[in-house]
């Protein structure tokens, strides 16, 4: 298995801006395949599998064999579209398939035998499931006369990951293998995206069948709704016509839509502000001056006030996540609400919509746009708007503080990284405080060009992220933001980098501790940090340089503000292996602003004891700071 | 809160069953009966669901079911304008002394009884839960040894069907 063979390099394809990307622009050779027929021909359901795999547009699997998937892996070897990528963990696979799919558009996919190999998949089936990624995870399983014996490395994977997938399938019959792939694709692609496991019994794969291409869905139950109702783009257009405090909401399905070209005439159309959430930061350019950047939890003082002052929030594949509204009953008060996402279980769950809309983001924006600008009544002046959202968004910028004890700021390093690598990288995060600083402090200004775990807050996601999104974009700079803790959780996969030849950087915001919940503990259990402390600065376990170089991948260390933009070059020059950069920075550096759990997002907190008071629309709220954090509203 | 019927049309897969009522348990809400059959189409069955909760809640929970690929269509049954049923069959203490006194309640209630012995007769009856429960209440004082209850099953009145193909 070690001998040089021919192998696809991997390919080059800019973001698609298709929804349904998995059945729309691709690059030639895929699209070659897929249109190949084939009349039925022998095959074993391997073969099948994987020829199935070849038409479908798959160019690349992230997986590890075993006993189950063993037969899949034979005619793996021979196929010269479909590249396997062999990964240290399963969970490296599957958020490695995500951040594939983030950065490319396209069905990320991931592989794994049956029973822990599979299980191992649960993580980032789980996390796909709740950013609504699509990607399609392969799972072999024991043969189907051992099902429900407790066979050797069985798992019951389908009923374990019913909850956390948008849909899964046992295979039985080998003749369905191409139906299963069509349908598992064209589900994780289309609608609301989301993953897709199939899982195939060893002698199922190992058995004669028939191959042929291609095959009619069986999907009479699933008929996602992509149009919008034209009355209710009337409706909506009207409202907006109205409003004097107009916020255009902006969730992650726009940028699953491709719909950044339309938000933004929609932005020149009613010229009103935009905030784009953890999951849409990209999707409306962070340098445009209506955007007042991210809401919720940790977002910019003007786009949280902004929301809760609105008169009609205009919510765009966006989900009112606990995270951006806060205490639900307290959040934007006075607002209508406009809801378009393509789900319609989205709509009305969390927030009740004055104008619920069904359909594609790109579709409801673009014709939202249309309606608008067919409409007799002249658009409403929103120069008082504006004056208050801009003197929000002077006197509470975002910021932050040089560490008094001289140590190195963690926010400084990210926004250099963000300064040096540009808006063309990628940014892959990790979960924790350097997440929603890379969230804050990078300048975004295409689609995909930021990938993170925001629904599921994976920690760990950082490193087998940023290296499915460089398999797929190999060409771009892909930089992972990664804390010391989520760091320790898959960095085995750099090895995956070092061997499979995916030169990701990777940026350690080692600050010895893992620092979001220590912020807590600072700020609501009275300074006790109990287990948040890493040694990662005080024993140097590990000493991330040694490590990096005995994953195979050049080590640098930065631990003065002085060196941090020489190092970052050093980085961006280093092309032929993965480089992972020790940032030691200081440990007390806190995310702000921040809405504490639980509380409503009126109490947002600016910085430490300084909260701005909007109750007065005539004050910016310099002199006006209420110095008591508000114990009582402490997080759950 | 108050309950509700719905009535599922789903495609007859291994783990349907499953999928629905997983989806019902881990978003909290109960279900109070369930009954599942064949239709007049093959491969696809027909779910009853009576599950008590507020009008708002219901609509989430019909949009997350709408949401399982294997659903294909939802309708929300009324008690005014649709016919439902459910089945009971209950096994009565009943010697010489007061079996035709049970045989007079079992035919008030136009229920049969389908089996006999010595000192039990079994009783089955259909109607609604209320029809079924003063029934019972009315066997009761005699001594009931078991009970087995179905889920509801339920049908629009009128002409027109439910269809799976809309």
């Amino acid at each position: 298995m070690t001998t040089a063979r021919p192998r696809p390099a991997p390919r080059t394809g800019a973001p698609s801006e298709q929804q349904d990307s998995a059945t729309q622009a691709s690059p030639s050779s895929r699209a070659a395949a897929r249109s190949a027929r084939v009349d039925p021909t022998p095959a074993t359901g391997a073969q099948s599998l994987v020829r199935s795999l070849e038409a479908v547009g798959c160019d690349v699997v992230f997986g590890i064999p075993g006993g189950a998937i063993l037969p899949a892996y034979d005619p793996l070897y021979d196929s010269t579209i479909v590249r396997h990528i062999l990964v240290r963990h399963e969970q490296g696979a599957g958020h490695a398939a995500t951040g594939y799919a983030q950065a490319t558009g396209r069905v990320g996919v991931c592989i794994a035998t049956s029973g822990p190999g599979a299980t191992n998949l649960v993580t980032p089936l789980a996390d796909a499931m709740l950013d609504s990624v699509p990607i399609v995870a392969i799972t072999g399983q024991v043969g189907r006369k051992m099902i429900g014996t407790d066979a050797f490395q069985e798992a019951d994977i389908c009923g374990i990951t019913l909850p956390i997938t948008k849909h899964n399938m046992l295979v039985t019959d080998p003749a369905d293998i191409p139906r299963a792939i069509t349908e598992a694709f064209h589900i994780a692609a289309t609608g609301r995206p989301g993953p897709v496991l199939v899982d195939l019994p060893k002698d199922v794969l190992q058995v004669q069948t028939t191959f042929s291409w291609p095959v009619d869905m069986a999907l009479p139950g699933y008929r996602p709704t992509t149009k919008p109702h034209g009355k209710q783009i009337r409706e909506a257009a009207r409202l907006i016509g109205e409003a004097q405090r107009p916020v255009l909401y902006v969730g992650g399905g726009v940028i699953k839509a491709g719909a950044s070209a339309e938000l933004m005439e929609l932005a020149r159309e009613t010229g009103a502000p935009v905030v784009t959430t953890l999951m849409a930061r990209g999707a409306f350019p962070d340098s445009h001056p209506q955007n007042l950047g991210m809401p919720g939890m940790h977002g910019t003082v003007a786009a949280v006030a902004a929301m809760q002052r609105s008169d009609l929030l205009i919510a765009l594949g966006a989900r009112f996540d606990d995270r951006v509204t806060g205490d639900l009953s307290t959040f934007a008060p006075e607002a209508r609400i406009v809801h378009a996402d393509i789900d319609p279980a989205e709509i009305g769950k969390n927030r009740v919509a004055d104008v619920p809309i069904v359909g594609d983001a790109r579709e409801v924006i673009g014709e939202l746009t249309a309606a608008l600008r067919g409409s007799e009544a002249s658009s409403p002046d929103l120069t008082t708007w504006w004056n208050q959202l801009n003197s929000w968004r002077e006197t509470f910028p975002l910021g932050y503080d040089e560490p008094a004890d001289g140590t190195l700021s963690p926010e400084y390093v990210i926004e250099r990284i963000g300064k040096i690598a540009g808006p063309e990288a990628i940014y892959a995060a990790g979960v924790g405080q350097h997440q929603m600083w890379a969230a804050q402090f990078i300048g975004y200004e295409h689609p995909r060009t930021w990938l993170n775990s925001g629904g599921a807050g994976t920690m760990g996601y950082g490193v087998p992220a940023a290296m499915g999104a460089k398999v797929g974009l190999p060409d771009t700079t892909v930089w992972c933001i990664d804390g010391d803790g989520c760091f320790q959780m898959t960095n085995q996969e750099l090895a995956t980098c070092a061997i499979e030849g995916i030169p990701i950087k990777v940026a350690v915001i080692n600050n010895g501790n893992l620092g979001m919940v220590r912020q807590w503990q600072t700020l609501f259990y009275g300074e006790r940090y109990s287990n948040t402390e890493l040694g990662t600065h005080k024993h140097r376990v590990p000493d991330f340089v040694m490590l990096a170089e005995a994953l195979g991948c050049e080590g640098l260390r930065c631990e003065s503000r002085d060196d941090v933009d020489r190092v970052i070059n050093q980085a961006m020059a280093i092309n032929d292996r993965p480089v992972v950069i020790d940032f030691t920075v200081g440990a007390d550096a806190q995310v702000w602003p921040m809405v504490a759990a639980g509380t409503g997002n009126d109490q947002i907190m600016a910085a430490r004891d300084i909260r701005p008071l909007f109750d007065d629309p005539e004050s910016g709220g310099a002199d006006e700071v209420v110095t008591n954090i508000e114990r009582e509203n402490e997080a759950r | 809160m108050s309950t509700h019927t719905l009535s599922v049309l789903v495609e007859d897969k291994p783990g349907v069953l499953a999928r629905i009522s997983g989806l019902f348990s881990r978003r909290g809400y109960n279900i109070q009966s369930l009954a599942v059959g064949p239709t007049e189409e093959q491969g696809i069955s027909r779910m009853t669901i009576c599950v008590s909760v507020d009008e708002f809640p219901l609509e989430q929970v019909t949009k997350q079911l709408n949401k399982l690929v294997n659903v294909i269509k939802i309708v929300e049954l009324e008690p005014a304008t649709s016919v439902q049923r459910e089945l009971v069959m209950l096994k009565v203490r009943a010697d010489a002394t007061v079996r035709s006194q049970v045989l007079e309640v079992t035919q008030m209630f136009r229920a049969k009884v389908v089996d006999v012995a010595p000192d039990a007769v079994t009783v089955e009856a259909t109607g609604t839960a209320d029809k079924l429960s003063a029934l019972r209440r009315m066997l009761e004082p005699y001594g009931i040894r078991e009970i087995v209850q179905s889920g509801m099953v339920a049908l629009a009145r009128g002409p027109r069907a439910i269809a799976a193909n809309r």
